[in-house]
């Protein structure tokens, strides 16, 4: 068709004839060089076939709707692309929430058609998600050395010098030696950093403009920072009490409920503060209404290492015998205990989309867990042992051995030998954070603050509703509302948080025997049967135990005269067929007579 | 290497798409040109880059729980369907009239007179003095330029919608003087036809003062007929023998009878599938019945605590509205056995007439105590034009509350109604009664022969026989 209207446009077609339009019928013999001439262009396209013929197909779906237009359009030209767009399987698989199950049966006609229709709305959600992530704006840092080279030998000052000036700038140091060692936190948006000095030195600042918010020294011992929600209030856990400070470094707080704490977590989609104490209690701060959710005390000694699932919020404590303890603030034991060391544990981190959990223990081992399925994946041997865990957006590893700071990358995939960066502090590390959204590790030592550079850290693209290191104040405020308008219950803590969605298929009976335990009586168990006392006789035990046969297995009676029924018609049919059988097969010989 | 000192921001962007070679390997580090993340003057709206990968998104179901909840919540608070009460009736309303063109335009007949209202003003527009005693029954023209009425001195009359100008006396257009009281009125949906129901189902040529034909089937009285809005020509009543007929116009008979075991007040045609209509019992129950199988309805709607008195269907056709001896207003899906809505006020009392808007969104109730209430049809909709982004929270809440439906405590808030102590009282008996009647018959069939109690469902125990 092409073909035919380019050598038309050649022709002088002044005074000439057009050529009448073709017609369906006359157009096998031209519908069969079109298919040619498409199958052309799919190979000049590098697509496989068979994406080919899917997109025919739905183009043959979508003809209707365009009356035929998918392939001819007024132009005479044919579409080289008819139907949309094709979406690559890995980017639609990234959106792909559960799995179809199957459609109910036809006579349920209007529940089938819902679950058609949610179906096809969640596809098109799908879809349309994949194609949006195709346009995301900002693609990922990386870090490649030559073949002959390691990347761990760049240096920080070689990397810096190689970027541009902004990213560059991200690799600075703070001497801080007067009150360290450090522990350190970034806000959930990376704009803002906290830091803790040991003998009480606490500073936040806006770490990119590197703007002091405040500055102070609480006098006592910090054990760790933790900003809240958002960068106007953060915790401290001094020597004896919790202390809340917001930006200008005000107390707001001293919460006396919760001492000795060692270590914190912030869950910032329940507004929980989880802090784990030196007398061996987990407890719970609901920073929104300011009340203890819960406080369990853990019989497991001092608890100092500690991490949070962010997939479902569960907190991991490490403890010094070795076993790592998965806790929620629904039960007063611990979901799951597991045995990762030999020695006690030094340090637990979990990634981000909750699957792998790596620990380091006194007995120099980093170990690799998938914390689905609670099966080692991998265990390396550190010479020295990793002090501190951090694991980024993008699942880069950092662990501090001493004052060396390593980044291994991939380390849950096939087994790394050597690290991915790495980076000599001045001082032994205290605290090692990822800072979100950005390729920067921010380092706390002895002798102050390293934040440095490593490609590939951070998420590339942030979403704005969610967390936007770009907010202005009246955004953060817009967010904040909206955040503690939706903040979860601390009661859906559980190991799968998209339980909530699921069918509940437990049956009637297991939740019988649930109920059962919990009322400690059998609410719909059938009354005993007490015979009515009868006078003149009629009440002698004899008499007594007749009227109980009569009525009992009543209930079952039915059953049991149908199953007696059913045996016995099988019997009867059974001895049937063999009659039948043995008629049809056995030409009566003379000597069947003698068979018994 | 770069000249580090001189580069712009626009470098920097560039540099930001190429990575940089360093020693023959390759680096690039994230850096954001923050001028593509924020607005550039403050006249611009915020930028809000999404990306809408689950990994970013934590929490993703229990998050949707919680804004289900929070919806289901203000749901309850925003509840507030009472909108206007128009007085100025001096006995009980007794009838009520749509204007089939003008939505802000309603008739009203009461136990004395009728009156003419503008909804929009809420204010009464025209009041004439119709009949002597009740006006039983009024309905508009399908054009709009005119209205009948029948009442108790046995007359119809036609009036015109106008209000005569000044000086111009409040006369009729045409007065029928019929034989016996009129107790409802219907009008065709295309042809100058009505139907009128007293004694017998006259239908009347708007042109002549005699009916061109006239039904009965054995019976003395009916008290409502309703043209079909669809098959025209089609017309159901409800007579006071229980039964409900169904006549075809251009035959001479009717065509089949339903006997019921109380008596029907009114029905009302479904108008999106009008082969189905739903009639008000006086036991206390609504029936939908399907016009083709008449042997059992399709579907029984409970609640009410007193006999029904009307019921009117909204112009999808999803849903009724139904008015009741009890003081309450239910609404029902069409196809729910139980009411999803009850509206009721201190000072209301027994409704009589009920009529659903044309724009579904607004129901009108005339009761005893001489007024009319305006509802809202959707209690906690908000009234007036929304913005797109209203719009869209509403419509992303109500798909929210319809996929946690089923969750305990959403469930438990979203069907929370307050009702006055005497319903809530008369409720729980009933459903005490109901039980106590179903335990007697599990254990007379318990102790009975197999078979000689057959199991009779709900649906059936309310027909006592079709008759063809």
């Amino acid at each position: 068709m092409a073909a035919s209207s380019e050598t038309m446009l050649k022709k002088p077609h002044v005074g000439k004839k057009r050529k009448p339009p073709t017609r369906y019928w006359e157009g096998t013999e031209e519908e069969g060089k079109n298919d040619g001439k498409k199958q052309k262009e799919g190979d000049n396209n590098e697509q496989t076939p068979q994406q080919n013929n899917t997109r025919t197909k739905k183009g043959g779906k979508r003809g209707g709707k365009r009356g035929g237009a998918g392939k001819k359009v007024i132009s005479g030209k044919s579409d080289p692309f008819p139907g949309s767009a094709p979406v690559p399987e890995e980017k639609l698989n990234k959106f792909k929430r559960g799995v179809k199950g199957e459609l109910p049966p036809r006579p349920q006609y209007k529940l089938r058609d819902v679950v058609i229709r949610s179906e096809a709305a969640s596809d098109l959600a799908q879809k349309q998600n994949a194609r949006y992530d195709l346009m995301l704006p900002e693609d990922a840092g990386f870090l490649e050395g030559d073949e002959d080279e390691d990347t761990c030998t760049i240096s920080q000052d070689d990397i810096v010098d190689a970027v541009d000036i902004t990213a560059g700038a991200k690799y600075f140091s703070l001497t801080l030696s007067q009150f360290g060692p450090y522990r350190l936190d970034y806000s959930k948006t990376g704009r803002h950093l906290l830091l803790g000095g040991r003998r009480g030195h606490v500073t936040c600042l806006d770490w990119q403009s590197k703007q002091l918010m405040c500055e102070m020294n609480v006098m006592e011992t910090v054990n760790d920072v933790k900003w809240l929600h958002s960068e106007a209030l953060f915790a401290v856990a001094q020597k004896k009490w919790l202390y809340i400070y917001d930006n200008k470094g005000i107390e707001l707080h001293c919460i006396r409920k919760f001492n000795d704490v060692l270590r914190m977590q912030f869950l910032p989609y329940h507004f929980l503060l989880a802090t784990a104490s030196a007398t061996g209690f987990l407890q719970y701060l609901d920073v929104s209404v300011g009340k203890e959710v819960v406080a369990i005390c853990t019989k497991a000694g001092r608890l100092d290492v500690m991490a949070h699932n962010p997939h479902n919020a569960i907190i991991h404590l490490g403890h010094s015998n070795g076993t790592v303890t998965l806790w929620t603030p629904n039960q007063r034991e611990p979901l799951v205990k597991m045995l990762c060391h030999q020695g006690g544990v030094r340090s637990v981190a979990v990634d981000k989309t909750g699957t792998y959990m790596v620990t380091s223990g006194m007995d120099k081992k980093l170990k690799v867990y998938d914390i689905r399925a609670y099966r080692p994946l991998q265990s390396y041997f550190l010479p020295a042992g990793a002090s501190c865990l951090s694991l980024s957006q993008r699942g880069l590893l950092s662990a501090a051995t001493g004052d060396i700071v390593q980044v291994y990358r991939d380390v849950w995939g096939i087994p790394v030998t050597k690290p991915y960066m790495a980076h000599r502090a001045k001082g032994s590390v205290w605290g090692v954070h990822f800072c979100p959204f950005e390729d920067v590790l921010g380092v706390g030592h002895g002798e102050g603050f390293t934040s440095m550079v490593v490609p590939g850290a951070g998420e590339p693209n942030f979403d704005g509703l969610d967390a936007n290191p770009y907010r202005s104040a009246k955004q953060r405020q817009e967010w904040e509302v909206k955040a503690l308008l939706e903040k979860i219950q601390p009661e859906l803590i559980g190991l799968d948080p998209s339980q909530l969605s699921q069918v509940d298929h437990s049956t009637w009976e297991q939740r019988h025997v649930d109920r059962v335990q919990v009322l400690g009586f059998d609410p719909l168990a059938k009354e005993k049967f007490t015979p009515r006392l009868k006078t003149k006789g009629r009440s002698s035990s004899g008499k007594v135990e007749k009227r109980k046969k009569q009525v009992a297995h009543e209930d079952q009676r039915d059953v049991i005269r149908q199953t007696v029924e059913d045996r016995m018609k099988i019997d009867k049919e059974r001895k049937e067929k063999e009659k039948k059988k043995a008629a049809a097969a056995g030409q009566k010989s003379a000597l069947d007579r003698f068979r018994k | 290497q770069h000249p580090v000192g001189e580069v712009t921001r626009k470098h920097m962007a560039v540099r930001n798409i190429l990575p940089c070679y360093i020693f023959g390997g390759r680096i690039k580090v994230l850096s954001r040109n923050p001028d593509d993340y924020v607005r550039e003057t403050k006249l611009d709206i915020q930028r809000v880059p999404r990306n809408y990968d689950p990994s970013l998104h934590p929490f993703e179901v229990p998050r949707e729980y919680t804004r289900a909840l929070n919806a289901t919540k203000l749901e309850r608070v925003f509840a507030k369907p009472f909108l206007a009460s128009l007085d100025g009736h001096r006995d009980g309303v007794n009838c009520m009239a749509k204007h089939p063109k003008s939505l802000s335009t309603m008739l009203s007949g009461s136990c004395d007179g009728e009156v003419v209202w503008n909804l929009t003003k809420r204010e009464c527009v025209r009041t004439l003095q119709a009949h002597e005693g009740f006006v039983r029954g009024m309905v508009v023209r399908f054009c709009g330029t005119s209205f009948f009425t029948v009442g108790d001195d046995k007359t119809i009359k036609q009036w015109k919608m106008e209000t005569p100008s000044y000086g111009e006396e409040e006369e009729p257009l045409n007065t029928i003087l019929g034989k016996s009281v009129f107790t409802s009125i219907d009008h065709h949906q295309k042809e100058g036809v009505f139907v009128t129901c007293g004694q017998q189902v006259d239908i009347w040529d708007e042109q002549r003062s005699s009916p061109i034909r006239s039904f009965s089937w054995g019976v003395d009285s009916f008290s409502c007929v309703r043209f079909n809005p669809v098959e025209t020509e089609l017309l159901a009543s409800c007579a006071s023998d229980r039964s409900i007929v169904l006549y075809d116009m251009r035959e001479a008979t009717p065509l089949k009878k339903v006997i019921m075991n109380m008596r029907s007040n009114t029905l009302c045609w479904n108008p999106m599938e009008a082969y189905n209509f739903t009639c008000s019992n006086e036991d206390y129950n609504l029936y939908t019945y399907d016009m083709r199988y008449l042997d059992k309805p399709f579907t029984v709607h409970m609640d009410h605590v007193s006999a029904v008195l009307d019921v009117d269907y909204s112009p999808t056709g999803k849903e009724f509205v139904s008015a009741s001896f009890d003081k309450t207003i239910r609404i029902f899906p069409k196809d729910s056995g139980h009411s999803r809505e009850v509206y009721h006020t201190k000072r209301m009392q027994h409704v009589i007439s009920i009529k659903w808007s044309s724009d579904n969104k607004y129901i009108l109730s005339a009761s005893d105590e001489m007024n009319i209430r305006l509802w809202k049809a959707n209690a906690a909709e908000k009234l007036g034009l929304l913005a797109p982004r209203e719009k869209a929270a509403v419509n992303y809440s109500q798909k929210l509350k319809e996929k946690f439906q089923h969750h305990p405590q959403i469930r438990r808030i979203s069907r929370h109604r307050h009702l006055p102590k005497s319903i809530y009282g008369q409720s729980k008996e009933l459903r005490v009664m109901k039980e106590a009647r179903r335990r007697k018959e599990r254990n007379v069939r318990k102790h009975s022969k197999p078979g000689s109690m057959p199991v009779v469902t709900e649906k059936e125990k309310h027909v006592v026989t079709v008759v063809n």
